[in-house]
């Protein structure tokens, strides 16, 4: 057997590195291209939970800007998806009568989630550590508060009635329906594979500015603020306005996402983007590795495999198992609804065995595994 | 840039109190281009104190610090490198799990214009930029004698080395003023000589203006030419080597009084050793 592959894999090696680069990519991006193809003459129907994968990936790829690359923990992300969201469905709900093409909403959505960013972090930006998490979470709990609150105001002083009845949001039900795209004459609609294309076509564009936003003068002085916030004050780099723009790129990228989920889900309500969205995007970055773009998308992947293939299966198997041996607590599971018990016993042994995550970037690794080994050093003694 | 008198950096009365504590206390000190400059004085004197008002850490409570003519007071700290004062601090303070060139090259940071567009869209003039950059802090690592350790991550450099990349970085800032502080703190002799070596260089080669922070009496009188002494927040002697020496105020902050009239004869050699 062993023989067999080095006979496969002989030619391989023999390429050049360039060479060998340039193939893996050519067909990576090939399979992802033909893949709603596979997914149809295959009969798999996962095109439709692939885009929703996408859609949390790019997301968790915004929130490692903030978190990876500048050190800044922000417990509230999901805020700024449910911004860029609602955006798109405000400029768009028919009752609203604005109707706005999506390609104009879409790019709307990120510019609002954006400056929400800079105005959540304006204030907030010079508190370290702790208390900005607390206040990111704290901003994660108001928005979609707001959005059901925003559904029915009435706004009196004294005789003047600055507004009566008016209906932003919709309240609990949400906006529906929200406005699809059009490209020339075809509507995006219930097939999933122009969905696919287009999240694809965002995903290449954020995963290419996390690459190039990191090897720039910019992102070094992320990564500096995130080394010693001081120190970098002293080297020349103002560290308000390095942080406030880690938060507003971030908070762009969600807009995106949050555009792209409105008109494809064709629906939003506040329930959607709870504080268990925050953490679960949370997870992506820390499970893959922070400040490693590789490792954030397989990091992200691997959760939402986790969450809709395996727990799903692993439900089937439990109730057939429970059926045949007659046990009724087996029989009647849900695993998915423990998802929030395996997510939390995941990170906590991703924390034990290997705090930098699966695929660490490499000053995590080095962080990490020095301070072991000292610690190692210093038991010795 | 330089005021026509040469200086290029003035304190007039500054003070910097903590409550009720007076760090330091209406010091007045003139330092002229070109100078390397000491600042000494026995353990809370208020010597970092005095570093942290020049490079913008703390705002003076009253007093002025004038940096090539412009006041400082209140500038943040990322403000006063821009207008050319460099630092090192203490007890090391490098970006720990970045390469030594990383450290550098956040050290330009000031003196590049790359912003967020620039870096996504990387035109012609970015890519120049950040090639021009690279270059030159390869050349600011050689220059310090970190020759081929760009890649190095900077915590796993030995100590020596990392005191020298912190010379680099703040360096990559193009100061006109650098401040170091306790530059040879933790050598030992044969890397205190080199640093010293190296400091003289920075001036010389440079032209860059130092004023620096230390203990070691050996290296104090070896390379400035002049020194200011404080003791509790004040001002107590100032002059050259020679001068400081041969002052019994320094010797008795120093050592204490009956010391100070026992030594004052010999001039203090008792004191600090020769240089």
């Amino acid at each position: 057997m062993r023989q067999v592959w080095q006979a496969i894999l002989a030619p391989w090696q023999t390429l050049p590195a360039r060479q060998r680069r340039i193939i893996t990519w050519g067909v990576g991006i090939l399979l992802l291209l033909v893949f709603p193809v596979l997914d149809r003459s295959l009969k798999w129907q996962t095109l439709n939970d692939v885009t929703d994968v996408l859609v949390l990936v790019i997301l968790a790829l915004g929130l490692n800007i903030v978190v990876g690359y500048a050190g800044l923990l922000d417990l509230g992300y999901a805020a700024f998806f449910a911004i860029g969201a609602y955006t798109t469905g405000i400029l768009t709900w028919p009752p609203h009568g604005l109707e706005w093409n999506f390609w104009v909403v879409i790019w709307a959505a990120v510019v609002v989630a954006a400056l929400c960013g800079i105005m959540i972090g304006t204030p907030t930006l010079r508190l370290r550590g702790d208390y900005l998490a607390i206040v990111t979470l704290a901003f994660g709990e108001i928005v979609p508060i707001v959005m059901r609150n925003l559904g029915n105001q009435t706004v009196s002083i004294g005789p003047w009635r600055l507004m009566e009845n008016f209906n932003l949001t919709n309240g609990v039900q949400g906006l529906n329906p929200v406005g699809r795209p059009w490209i020339g004459g075809f509507e995006f609609g219930f097939d999933p594979a122009p969905w696919y294309y287009l999240i694809l076509l965002i995903a290449a564009f954020v995963i290419f500015a996390n690459v190039r936003l990191q090897d720039s003068r910019l992102g070094r002085a992320w990564m500096a603020i995130r080394e010693d916030e001081s120190a970098a004050d002293a080297m020349g780099v103002d560290p308000i306005k390095t942080k406030l723009l880690a938060f507003a790129l971030g908070a762009s990228f969600s807009g995106f996402s949050g555009a792209f989920y409105a008109a494809k889900l064709q629906a939003i309500f506040p329930e959607l983007f709870k504080f268990n969205l925050s953490i679960m995007i949370l997870c992506m970055v820390i499970l893959g590795g922070m400040g490693n773009i590789k490792g954030v998308v397989i990091g992200g992947m691997l959760i939402q495999l986790f969450d809709r293939v395996v727990l799903t299966q692993t439900t089937l198997i439990a109730r057939g198992v429970g059926q045949t041996l007659n046990i009724a607590q087996l029989a009647t599971v849900d695993l998915s609804l423990w998802r929030w018990f395996f997510f939390g016993l995941a990170i906590v042994i991703i924390m034990v065995i290997k705090p930098e995550g699966l695929f660490p970037s490499a000053a995590r690794r080095a962080e990490l595994h020095e301070e072991v080994e000292e610690q190692e050093a210093g038991d010795d003694k | 840039m330089t005021s026509s008198n040469g200086v290029v950096l003035e304190a007039r009365k500054i003070t910097k109190q903590f409550g009720g504590l007076t760090a330091v206390n209406e010091v007045d000190l003139v330092i002229r281009k070109g100078t390397i400059a000491s600042l000494i004085g026995p353990n809370g004197a208020g010597k970092t104190t005095f570093f942290n008002m020049v490079s913008g850490f703390y705002r003076p409570t009253s007093g002025q610090m004038i940096f090539q003519g412009k006041e400082t007071n209140g500038l943040r700290p990322n403000r006063i490198t821009g207008l050319g004062i460099g630092r090192t601090f203490q007890n090391i303070r490098l970006f720990a799990n970045m390469s030594a060139l990383e450290n550098v090259l956040v050290g330009m940071h000031c003196r590049l214009t790359t912003g967020w567009v620039g870096a996504l869209l990387r035109p012609p003039a970015v890519v120049q930029e950040e090639a021009r950059a690279r270059r030159r802090a390869l050349e600011l690592l050689a220059y310090v004698g970190l020759e081929g350790q760009g890649d190095t991550i900077a915590k796993n450099l030995p100590y020596g080395l990392q005191r020298r990349l912190e010379i680099a970085r703040a360096l990559a800032t193009d100061p006109q003023l650098l401040l170091l502080d306790e530059p040879t703190a933790g050598m030992n002799p044969q890397e205190t000589v080199d640093a010293m070596a190296l400091i003289k260089r920075l001036r010389d080669e440079l032209g860059i203006t130092i004023l620096l922070i230390e203990h070691d009496m050996k290296v104090v009188m070896g390379i400035s030419e002049q020194i200011t002494v404080l003791d509790y927040g004040t001002k107590i002697a100032e002059g050259t080597p020679e001068q400081v020496r041969a002052n019994p105020r320094v010797i008795e902050a120093y050592l204490g009084k009956g010391v100070a009239y026992a030594l004052a004869d010999t001039g203090g050699a008792g004191v600090y050793g020769t240089p």
